[in-house]
């Protein structure tokens, strides 16, 4: 168990590394010189091209050898600097992205688990319901097909224009500031529920579908037929098989992360949403490449706590993770 | 063989997915050819416009003509799943088999590279990459699609390589002194072809979703046209709010229908390769 | 005791139905372990799985099984679930892999119980008496499958399959995935269950007939789906009759002989397909004593007390 952990944690600081090393390695490694793109930007701006220069030479320290500067990189990093937001210049990368990732955070979890837990209960009863089966698969197929922002265009068009039920742009009411009452609740959930719908819908497709398959798969397993050779109740039989499919979909959650994320930034920016992807495709449009690293840091590091935690939980459901690396056979 | 073509017909699934996938296909060839105007990007009539005898899918809000950014969005989707989907299986292909057959100090280095590539999410690299580059073509866009979506199938392959490679034949072709190389050609390759097909299908989807995703937030080909910069255009320029179904619609269930139609056929071909999946 | 009379079980195919198990009829006396032999394919494995659970691919095509005077619904999945466990048990060959791997084996056993509508406390006696015969230690039950080693899973499942005491236990291939040493330990625990009482009647499925030999009181050699010969072990090893089961035996290797001296003689030639097997003998084209009255279905002949073959060529003895 503690060597499976190992392992893991090893991958995850490798990982990490990497991550960080890619984010100071390509702008350097890119035709055009970026920064001298970046600079001549603001050429129009004189005083602020001026700070701007200044800012650059001092954080990309080009001056200095290539070591130096990203040992540099790093030390900032680990102080929280990020840089400065160009776009919404002078704010600090890192204010920016602290201000949208609730909003993210908002919809991108309860999305995960809703439709982890839906599409999980769906898929087992289509395993053994034929006649239900035949019409939920193609559905489920083609509804994991779709992009998530087509869904989302999809969802605003029906609920928004055609019935207007729901709002489809921000996360609140421009005339309302975020605070804690009703008013501003209500209004918060009417802004979500549309985005919420698109990543939910897209997501329990794949979930409903992984399901059925290992559903099936363990109800032909040997333990199941031994079971049947005893004659014990079909429901003991579900009940095991259920239990044991779920595994391989904890894992799952962890391999569909990336998935679920790039989903998550084009429907944000379907909806004006203002979380992590609506602020990353705003930086995106403006060439602001502090903010764009800065939202790859974050996702990183949100997707490696995620991963870990996916991890912890799996150790607690499969006794076989825990003994087949413990040594204790 | 001939069994599996029988079996390859008969199969439902298949054959539905099939044939919506060669239906944009064909469309996707023959599309241009057929729609009245030759340049997807060129202003055509008056802005929107509902589709018509005119303008068979409506206009832009520019006069742009929808039906003919369409089709030609189709060949570019079609060619970076290609292109993107085949790079990403060469590339965990080759990387699996060798993790795979090698074993040792090959395969940890290896297998440890991939579960990196594998937490970082495919977008946020692309993105990384994207956003440096300051000209982008379609080809390159596959080109960068490829090569970081290759991981799982390197992971796939490397498994399905190590159940392989302690079979008899493999072992006989190790005895006869055959080079690593030849005896991952010509021994193990034959016997995963159908596998790997199915995970080129996979591939083939997700390359076209990955790109609707990239052009969509603004890194796609800077020039040209494809469907995620029709619908990229569509919400910039407010066609939901503005009720331009025609525009804001269509581009996105042609992609849900391609891919969906690909998984669809993957599940269908499943089931022909592997008897015990087999309907009775 | 248990009876089977022309007993027909066919896997059905696309291209037609595998007539694995072709009008098969023998019995086992109460108290008797019956040996069941032959190559793989011959429909022994599946004539030891279809009496206790018969299903798709797997159809029920005609005859009778009693148990104990009584007829098992063996062609109804459901009415036979009663039986099952109770009445008929059976080791599978996937014994290393036939437990839960995801629950304690004690809980296991609990749930298993439970859902039969057993009391567990009612036959925990029995469960920990039946540990020590097979050498487990108590606290297997607080331990997952995946702790135990391949031969000890092996034993928690034969503990599990007889532990209500079922008239009839088929062991299916048991010793094939197991070593020489754990192969006669485990032949001589089954012989134990048998001889303590805790079940009746015993089929015994295997490929290796040197194994029977130590253990079986009657063996039964199949071929291609229909019996071959039956007769008491003494009866089958020093007098065997039937052209197959001869050629059979002297593939088996003698211990004492060194190879070289003498080459191990394969029976030449492949079995029948089963799809759409020839008609009369089913071995008439590996057999080299063929001649034609071969192509009529073969007659039962009794060469002596308990011992009959299925021979045109056995000329009967009494």
């Amino acid at each position: 168990m503690k060597k499976y952990l190992r392992m893991k944690i090893l991958v995850y600081v490798l990982t990490f590394i990497f991550a960080v090393t890619i984010d100071w390695l390509i702008p350097r490694l890119m035709p055009g010189n970026p920064i001298l793109v970046l600079v001549s930007r603001f050429s129009g701006l004189p005083e602020s091209a001026r700070v701007i220069y200044s800012y650059l030479t001092k954080a990309f320290g080009l001056d200095e050898p290539m070591w130096k500067q990203y040992l540099n990189f790093w030390i900032a990093f680990l102080k929280g600097d990020l840089g400065i937001s160009i776009y919404l210049y002078p704010k600090p990368v890192l204010d920016v992205l602290k201000s949208a990732l609730p909003f993210s955070l908002g919809l991108l979890l309860p999305s995960i688990i809703a439709s982890w837990i839906v599409g999980n209960n769906l898929g087992a009863i289509a395993a053994r319901r034929k006649r239900l089966d035949s019409i939920m698969l193609p559905t489920m197929y083609f509804i994991t097909g779709a992009p998530y922002l087509w869904l989302g265009i999809l969802l605003a068009y029906y609920f928004g224009v055609v019935l207007r039920i729901f709002p489809i742009a921000g996360a609140y009411s421009f005339a309302l500031r975020p605070h804690w009452s009703w008013l501003f609740i209500s209004d918060y959930l009417k802004h979500w529920i549309l985005p919420f719908l698109s990543l939910f819908i897209v997501q329990l497709g794949g979930w409903a579908i992984g399901m059925r398959n290992m559903v099936i798969y363990e109800l032909e397993s040997n333990y199941s037929r031994y079971l049947e050779t005893l004659g014990v109740k079909q429901k003991l039989i579900r009940k095991y098989a259920f239990r044991n499919a779920i595994l391989p979909q904890v894992t799952g959650l962890a391999l569909q992360l990336g998935t679920i994320i790039a989903g998550q930034v084009t429907t944000e920016v379907v909806f004006s949403y203002p979380g992590i992807g609506y602020v990353l495709t705003q930086a995106i449009l403006n060439q602001d490449y502090f903010l764009i690293q800065g939202c790859f840091i974050f996702i990183i590091i949100g997707v490696l706590v995620a991963n870990f935690t996916v991890d912890l939980v799996y150790m607690l459901l499969d006794p076989r993770v825990r003994y087949s690396y413990g040594g204790e056979i | 063989m001939n069994e599996m073509l029988f079996f390859a017909f008969r199969n439902k699934k298949l054959r539905i997915g099939l044939s919506i996938v060669l239906f944009f296909v064909f469309l996707g060839l023959f599309g241009p050819l057929i729609s009245k105007y030759k340049d997807p990007l060129e202003y055509v009539g008056t802005g929107y416009q509902p589709p018509s005898k005119e303008f068979w899918l409506g206009t832009t809000t520019f006069g742009q003509d929808v039906f003919t950014q369409l089709v030609y969005g189709i060949r570019s989707s079609f060619l970076v799943g290609l292109i993107g989907g085949g790079l990403a299986t060469l590339i965990g292909l080759i990387i699996g088999f060798f993790a795979g057959y090698e074993g040792g100090w090959i395969d940890e280095l290896l297998m440890m590279i991939t579960n990196i590539l594998l937490v970082i999410p495919t977008l946020a690299l692309l993105i990384i990459l994207a956003a440096y580059l300051p000209y982008r073509g379609i080809l390159v866009e596959s080109i960068i699609i490829g090569f970081t979506a290759w991981p799982w199938t390197a992971r796939a392959v490397r498994a399905q390589t190590l159940s392989l490679r302690v079979r008899e034949f493999v072992n006989l072709a190790r005895i006869t002194g055959r080079s690593h190389l030849k005896i991952i050609l010509y021994e193990i390759m034959p016997n995963m072809f159908s596998y790997v097909f199915m995970v080129f299908i996979l591939q083939f989807g997700g390359a076209i979703l990955a790109a609707v995703g990239l052009d969509f937030i603004g890194l796609g080909p800077t020039k040209g046209i494809s469907i995620g910069l029709m619908m990229q255009n569509a919400v910039l320029w407010n066609a939901i709010q503005l009720g331009m179904w025609w525009w804001a619609i269509p581009p996105g269930l042609v992609i849900t229908l391609i891919v969906g139609a690909l998984y669809f056929m993957n599940t269908g071909l499943d089931e022909v390769f592997n008897p015990r999946l087999r309907e009775m | 005791m248990l009876e089977v009379k022309n007993l027909k079980l066919y896997y059905k195919t696309l291209k037609g139905y595998v007539k694995a198990v072709d009008d098969v009829s023998f019995t086992v006396e109460d108290g008797e372990l019956l040996g069941l032999a032959g190559e793989s394919g011959c429909g022994k494995s599946t004539l030891g799985n279809g009496i206790v659970l018969l299903k798709p691919p797997m159809y029920y095509m005609g005859g009778e099984v009693y148990l104990d005077k009584q007829k098992l619904p063996i062609e109804d999945y459901e009415k036979m679930r009663n039986f099952r466990f109770t009445k008929v048990s059976i080791i599978p060959q996937y014994a290393m892999d036939a437990l839960n791997p995801t629950r304690k084996i004690g809980k296991y056993i609990q749930e298993v119980l439970l859902s039969k509508g057993i009391e567990p406390e009612s036959v925990i006696n029995d469960l920990m008496e039946r540990l020590t015969m097979v050498n487990l230690p108590e606290r297997v039950l607080n331990m997952y499958p995946i702790e135990l080693s391949g031969g000890m899973k092996q034993r928690m499942v034969m503990v599990i399959s007889t532990l209500l005491n079922p008239s009839l236990l088929i062991a299916d291939e048991i010793t094939s995935a197991l070593d020489v040493s754990s192969q006669k330990a485990v032949c001589l625990m089954i012989k134990d269950f048998k001889d303590a009482g805790i079940v009746k009647s015993l089929i015994f499925v295997t490929h290796d007939l040197s194994v029977l030999y130590q253990i079986a009181d009657r063996i039964m050699i199949m071929y291609a789906g229909k019996i071959a010969e039956i007769g008491t072990t003494k009866q089958l090893i020093e007098n065997p009759v039937h052209p197959y089961t001869r050629m059979l035996l002297n593939s088996l290797p003698e211990v004492g002989i060194r190879y070289t001296e003498r080459l191990l003689k394969g029976i030449p030639g492949q079995p029948p397909q089963l799809l759409n097997p020839p008609t009369g003998c089913r071995f008439k084209d590996r057999c080299p004593f063929r001649g034609s009255e071969c192509d009529e279905e073969p007659p039962l002949v009794k060469v002596e007390e308990h011992h009959v073959a299925y021979c045109w060529k056995v000329k009967a003895n009494a």
